[in-house]
């Protein structure tokens, strides 16, 4: 047991605590070397003094696929690479096979525009032509300055070819693994869907009139000019072999200037917050978060505890519906519909909330004797997203984890394909569908903008019919205007949107806890939702923090990080040469010199080394590095003169004059003057000044250490 | 300068058991706590009475750390944390956690219902302690206290094996557990990144070979078995439950495949399916080309492999037996053994090491005759062949490691004394760094140099880099930095001179100043006079800053050398501060004498 007793520091080390109060902590910049991107370094170390200053702009005008980029000590660092999507509702619906009706309807010809870019459906206007996306705003930023891209969660990631591809990006960006490959089955999806159903014609001259920008009353600034065609398969696989894996509580070093640690945000299988700190600060980057229990492991907040600067954005987007009811509500409407022998069909993502429908609409149907009612999962996909599921046991939550223990699958939609309640497919075409297609069932599909996938097709064909229900559970599109160039429709519509991140109480709840200095938000999250104008409750409560910001899109924000400080490094034989004095109580003092060492941003002092310096005068060396000198402080009143005085009188220094002035600015100077030698020497509060004649050097030194034993030093 | 200290309760010198003590920063540490699988007595687990003398051992241990699911690492676990009474901290990686319990549940199985022993621990008891460990992932930054971090790194050899970090303060040591340089049929290799620990403690089971290419041990394997069970013979192979097992089973299922053969192959474990489970389900710890195909096609699923049954141990024909546990210490792998032993047609392969004691460890040993307790007597005229197949480290591997995370010292554990001193010098040698291969119970003292944090005020680094930034470039050029050290309440700040006062302002600076005159006797204009002598400092003290102020006055640190002129009498005045009292006076008396 000896080695337990053993203290680990030894003397040595306790002489320095005695001063040097032995707070170590590791520095993990110190890793920085193996930033891969050397030329960093040499950036900062050329510096320019604004280095510390921190900058936020923001390149998305929705605040739930959101795109920002951050500045600081010349790095850029953009924080999520959200896609806007909603922008495909103004156009046209891609069906899958020609349709009757998106094939036959008329041309809506208006006085500037009248030659067939515009049809109407329903009761509304519709772009016929390929859909566009909004990408992040270009031109704020120069994206080939761009040294880190990190992904909250891969809701947010949609947009990343754009910008890995279509710019001169030449950094790295950062995932979790479940984030990496879910986002990869949403981009593959996406593009499957607009591939296979592809438009001959691209309109654009209706972006030259405003009139026709927000065709279906969108409630989102639009910039057609800004949007863009999808990108292709192929730049996907690029884009994504780009991402480097991060996993929770992971310390990323990001060229030694800063440390990047995504944390779990309990929204989906993956998701991240991010904590960026220098070692003095501290700056968290909320993205969509939950505090509710979902499949995902749970929100960490503590490491977002205490920081300088929260941003946050990606709240709720249905803060005016109660979420507890709705998910009765849903299993309620499948139930009625299938007892009334209708189809139910559920647009949805081919991941995330999905998982938990097939749960618990499997549970629902048992308990509702309507076990043999099949569930079909149409994706391009489908197997992969369920595959995939099943082994991601790190990344849930401590119920399905434990299952994997067992070992059970995490998830129960396995088994339930193995009893075959639950079917996939690639497409409503793909061989093997008609043949297993039972009716009345469930159909999960995609896309949930209605404007391509197989859903476009299965709402046409169920549409006309009252038994069957279309339940919108995804909050990415309003579903009135998803629904809209389907119109005139018969069947059942229910939105029960699913809605897992932060709504208002709880981001006001959240925020209060976390206690920070400055909270960055969008403009919009401070007045009451555009659907529930009169809910003075629905926005984030101003008092939460000291300072509040707020930004908008295209807004570049000053962020204010007051650093004052910087840590550095001392070596302990720097250290072991400093002799502290008491100045004051509890105050001690030292000169400390060395040599500055800085690599990747970490200073270290570090000792000199006396014996190599060249060019330099021997008796100059301790002059050069300041070693071994004082400083003293202190008064020198009349009882002080009188001492030094004496001391004078002792070093056989007696021939004096002294008198007293004002002269000096009407500072009280006692001036002493030494007859018969060339020295004066004037005493004030300020200092003492010695004028002494060429060739009294020795005298002076008396004079000047008979001064010294009159003062303090340190 | 702090220390590290390292004791070995198990794998000092020797490849039994792991279970390392660490100390540093006034942390204890316990790496691996493993059993040895070639005593049945108290001697298989470790000596806690070193860590205490008797009672629990939580006050005197900060945490445990558990490499990889193999019994001589983690097999002790439930002896120490419920028997001697352990209830601090335990870490582990995700699959380690779900895999441990069933091996710890069988080993207990054979020791206890097969062979009667006592005073050992309970199915409870390994449910218990399974309870109190932490999982973590690759990579996580785990704060165990205030100054405890661990991160767990990818080490392959066996599913979920992982190599921790450890850091407390800033001293920081790297444990590998048993690991594994180069990809397998399953899994990756390992995978450390430049973390520049104070200690790397690492394996070196394989520590003199460089195993020859992997391919060909394959082929030499498939040929052995294929020949064997052509003419007749049964090939018992025995493996432990999880791990080598399963990259064999790829291998034959792969090869009957091609060639088309229909001799039986058995799995004999009751454990296939579930351990296949796990493999399925932390298939992200599995190598890149298993998690690119397992939506496709499970490489887990296995098409010749059927499950044994006791009864087939006597079935005429030939026959592949995959049996636990591996080193034929027990159960059934042993009596399949000797059934088939003094059969010379059959073959038994030891696809891995085999730790003194076991029957395993003999017959490689070539012993013909092996006597049991019982006193059977058993002759072994099967062939007896070793495939090195279990996953760890060559020479070359650890050597590569080393390079990879650039450790300030190693530390050599789980081998054999002499390949450790072959080892040991060449890594001196190539690294020029200190090697350790401490024996059991011996300690080891690795000191460390200490870094210690300051904050320092962002004005004293602005002006450095100011004087820094207004001199030409080179980058030889040394930064001298200096400031004020200022301690209060326990808080160190190095600080600008001027900010002190103003920081403390019950205390005022008094400046001693230096004044002296030189008499000036020249021709020359006043501006060739300040050129002049600016040069000439300049000259003498190339590493200061030289400044011309005001065309009459030459600045270097508070010395200020001011020409006058008084009724065409010229005179240089020269003072400074005390602070600058060599630099005054070298600067007058190099005055002087151009005078
Ligand atoms: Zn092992």
């Amino acid at each position: 047991m000896l080695w337990i007793l053993d203290n680990i520091f030894n003397k040595l080390c306790s002489k320095l605590t005695d001063f040097m109060f032995l707070n170590i902590v590791d520095n993990p910049l110190e890793k920085g070397c193996r930033s891969p991107n050397r030329h960093f370094v040499n950036k900062t170390e050329n510096n320019k003094l604004k280095y510390f200053k921190m900058k936020f702009y923001c390149l998305s005008n929705d605040p739930v696929h959101a795109c920002y980029v951050l500045s600081f000590k010349e790095l850029m660092i953009m924080l999520d690479c959200g896609l806007v999507m909603e922008t495909v509702l103004n156009f046209l619906p891609l069906p899958l096979v020609q349709s009757s009706k998106f094939s036959t309807c008329s041309n809506w010809n208006h006085p500037k525009l009248n030659d067939g870019e515009l049809k109407k459906a329903g009761n509304n206007i519709f772009i016929d032509s390929s859909p566009e996306f909004q990408p992040p705003l270009a031109k704020i930023i120069d994206f080939s300055e761009i040294d880190v891209i990190l992904i909250s969660n891969y809701m947010n990631m949609l947009a990343l070819p754009y910008i890995t591809e279509k710019t001169n990006f030449k950094g790295i960006v950062y995932a979790t693994e479940p984030t990496l490959q879910i986002a990869r089955f949403f981009l593959e999806e996406l593009v499957e869907y607009i591939d296979t159903t592809p438009k001959p014609n691209q309109a654009s001259k209706w972006k030259e009139f405003s009139e026709f920008h927000n065709l279906n009353n969108l409630n989102l600034e639009l910039h057609p000019l800004k949007w863009k065609k999808l990108f292709t398969l192929d730049e996907v696989h690029k884009s994504l072999s780009r991402v480097q894996i991060a996993g929770f509580d992971q310390k990323i070093d990001v060229f030694g200037a800063l440390e990047v640690k995504p944390v779990s945000s309990g929204y989906c299988l993956g998701s991240a917050n991010f904590v960026l700190s220098t070692g003095l600060e501290k700056i968290c980057y909320i993205s969509g978060s939950s505090t509710l229990t979902t499949q995902a492991k749970p929100i960490n907040q503590n490491a977002l505890k205490n920081s300088d600067v929260i941003i946050m954005s990606g709240l709720t987007q249905a803060p005016h519906i109660n979420p507890d009811a709705i998910l009765g509500d849903l299993c309620l409407n499948v139930v009625l519909t299938l007892r009334n022998n209708g189809t139910v069909l559920i647009p949805c993502y081919p991941s995330g909330v999905i998982y938990d429908l097939f749960e618990i609409l499997s549970q629902k149907l048992d308990d509702s004797g309507l076990s043999t009612i099949p569930m079909y999962f149409i994706s391009p996909v489908a197997e992969h997203s369920l595959a995939y599921s099943n082994i991601l046991a790190e990344w849930l939550s401590s119920t399905k984890q434990n299952k994997v223990y067992i070992p059970d699958e995490p998830f129960p939609h396995a088994n339930l394909v193995k009893n075959n309640r639950l079917k996939f497919f690639k497409h409503i075409y793909s061989e093997g569908f008609s043949a297993e297609f039972r009716q009345p069932c469930v159909i999960f599909c995609g896309h949930p903008s209605l404007r391509f996938g197989d859903i476009a097709h299965l709402i046409e064909q169920y549409g006309s019919n009252s038994n069957h229900t279309i339940i919108f559970t995804e909050p990415d599109f309003p579903f009135l205007q998803a629904l809209a160039p389907y119109h005139p429709l018969n069947m059942k519509v229910v939105y029960c949107p699913i809605e897992t991140s932060l709504n208002f109480q709880q981001a006001n709840k959240l925020i209060k806890d976390l206690k920070t200095e400055v909270l960055v938000i969008p403009k919009v999250y401070t007045n009451p939702p555009n659907i529930a104008p009169n809910r003075d409750d629905l926005v984030i409560d101003r008092q939460i923090a000291k300072q509040i910001i707020t930004f908008k899109c295209g807004d570049c924000i000053k962020l204010p990080l007051k650093r004052k400080k910087n840590q550095v490094f001392v070596d302990p034989d720097v250290a072991l040469s400093v002799i502290p004095q008491e100045v004051m109580n509890g105050v001690k003092l030292a000169p400390l010199s060395g040599i500055l060492d800085v690599k990747d941003n970490v200073y270290n002092i570090r000792s000199v080394d006396m014996n190599c310096i060249e060019g330099v005068p021997k008796q100059l060396l301790n002059s050069l590095f300041k070693k071994q000198v004082s400083y003293e402080y202190g008064t020198m009143n009349q009882m002080d003169i009188d001492m030094f005085l004496n001391k004078l009188k002792q070093e056989g220094i007696t021939d004096i004059k002294t008198s007293q002035t004002n002269e000096n600015d009407g500072i009280l100077t006692t001036k002493i003057k030494l007859i018969n030698e060339d020295i004066s020497i004037d005493i004030s509060d300020k200092g003492t000044h010695i004028h002494c004649g060429e060739g009294k050097q020795n005298l002076r030194i008396k004079i000047r250490d008979a001064l010294l034993s009159c003062l303090n030093k340190f | 300068m702090p220390d590290i200290k390292v004791t070995c309760l198990g794998a000092g010198q020797d490849v039994g058991r792991s279970c390392i003590l660490l100390s540093m920063g006034g942390k204890n540490i316990m790496l691996d706590c493993g059993m040895h699988m070639g005593f049945n007595d108290e001697r298989r687990f470790p000596d806690f009475s070193y860590v205490a003398l008797e009672g629990p051992l939580t006050t005197y241990i900060d945490c445990v750390i558990i490499s990889h699911f193999h019994l001589d690492h983690c097999g002790a676990l439930p002896y120490m944390t419920e028997i001697v009474g352990y209830t601090g901290p335990i870490y582990m990686t995700h699959p380690t956690k779900a895999i441990a319990p069933i091996l710890l549940e069988d080993m207990r199985k054979v020791a206890v219902e097969r062979k009667g022993e006592s005073n050992f621990f309970t199915t409870q008891m390994i449910k218990d302690c399974m309870k109190k460990v932490t999982a973590v992932t690759l990579h996580q930054s785990v704060m165990v206290d205030n100054d405890m971090e661990i991160k767990a790194y990818y080490a392959g050899h066996v599913l979920g094996a992982a190599m921790f970090w450890i850091r407390v303060g800033n001293q920081s040591v790297v444990y590998t557990g048993d690991y594994n340089m180069t990809p397998d049929r399953h899994l990756g290799a390992a995978m450390i990144d430049k973390c520049k620990p104070d200690l790397l403690i690492t394996e070196s089971t394989y520590a003199t070979t460089i195993r020859d290419s992997k391919r060909c041990r394959e082929t030499d394997f498939l040929k052995k078995v294929h020949e064997c069970v052509a003419k007749g013979g049964k090939v018992l192979i025995p493996v432990f439950a999880l791990g080598r097992a399963q990259e064999l089973c790829i291998l034959l299922e792969t090869y009957w495949e091609r060639m088309n053969l229909k001799y039986p192959i058995y799995f004999a474990l009751g454990l296939t399916e579930k351990a296949n489970n796990y493999y399925k389900m932390f298939i992200t710890w599995t190598n890149q080309k298993i998690r690119k195909t397992f939506v496709q096609r499970n490489m887990f699923d296995f098409k010749h492999i059927k499950p044994f049954d006791r009864g087939y141990i006597d079935n005429p024909g030939s026959m592949v037996v995959f049996a636990t546990p591996g080193m034929l210490h027990a159960g059934l792998s042993l009596q399949i053994f000797k059934k088939w032993a003094p059969n010379e047609n059959n073959m038994v392969i030891m696809p891995g090491y085999c730790v003194q004691g076991t029957v395993g460890h003999k017959i490689l040993g070539g012993a013909k005759k092996i006597e049991f307790e019982n006193r059977q007597v058993v002759e072994v005229k099967m062939a007896v062949e070793y495939m090195s197949f279990s996953a760890h480290a060559d020479a070359k591997g650890i050597m590569q490691l080393i390079a990879n995370c650039e450790p300030r010292n190693v530390l050599l554990v789980h081998g054999e004394a002499a390949k450790m001193e072959f080892l040991k010098d060449k890594i001196r040698e190539e690294f020029k760094i200190d090697c350790f291969s401490p024996a059991n119970g011996e300690t080891c003292v690795i000191r460390t140099p200490l870094r210690i944090p300051i904050e320092c005020s962002l004005n004293l680094i602005k002006k450095e880099l100011k004087a820094y930034n207004a001199q030409p470039p080179d980058p030889k050029r040394r930064r001298y930095f200096n400031g004020i050290l200022a301690m209060k309440d326990g808080k160190l700040i190095l600080m600008d001179l001027p900010e002190v006062w103003k920081e403390f302002n019950g205390i005022n600076r008094h400046v001693i100043k230096f004044s002296s005159l030189i008499k000036l006797e020249t021709a020359s204009t006043n501006f060739q006079i300040v050129e002049e002598i600016h040069s000439l400092i300049k000259d003498r003290l190339s590493a200061w800053e030289v400044k011309i102020v005001d065309g009459q006055s030459i600045i270097i640190e508070s010395v200020v050398v001011k020409l006058n002129e008084e009724n065409a009498d010229k005179n240089l005045c020269v003072s400074w501060e005390s602070q600058d009292e060599d630099l005054g006076r070298y600067i007058l008396g190099l005055l002087q004498t151009i005078s």
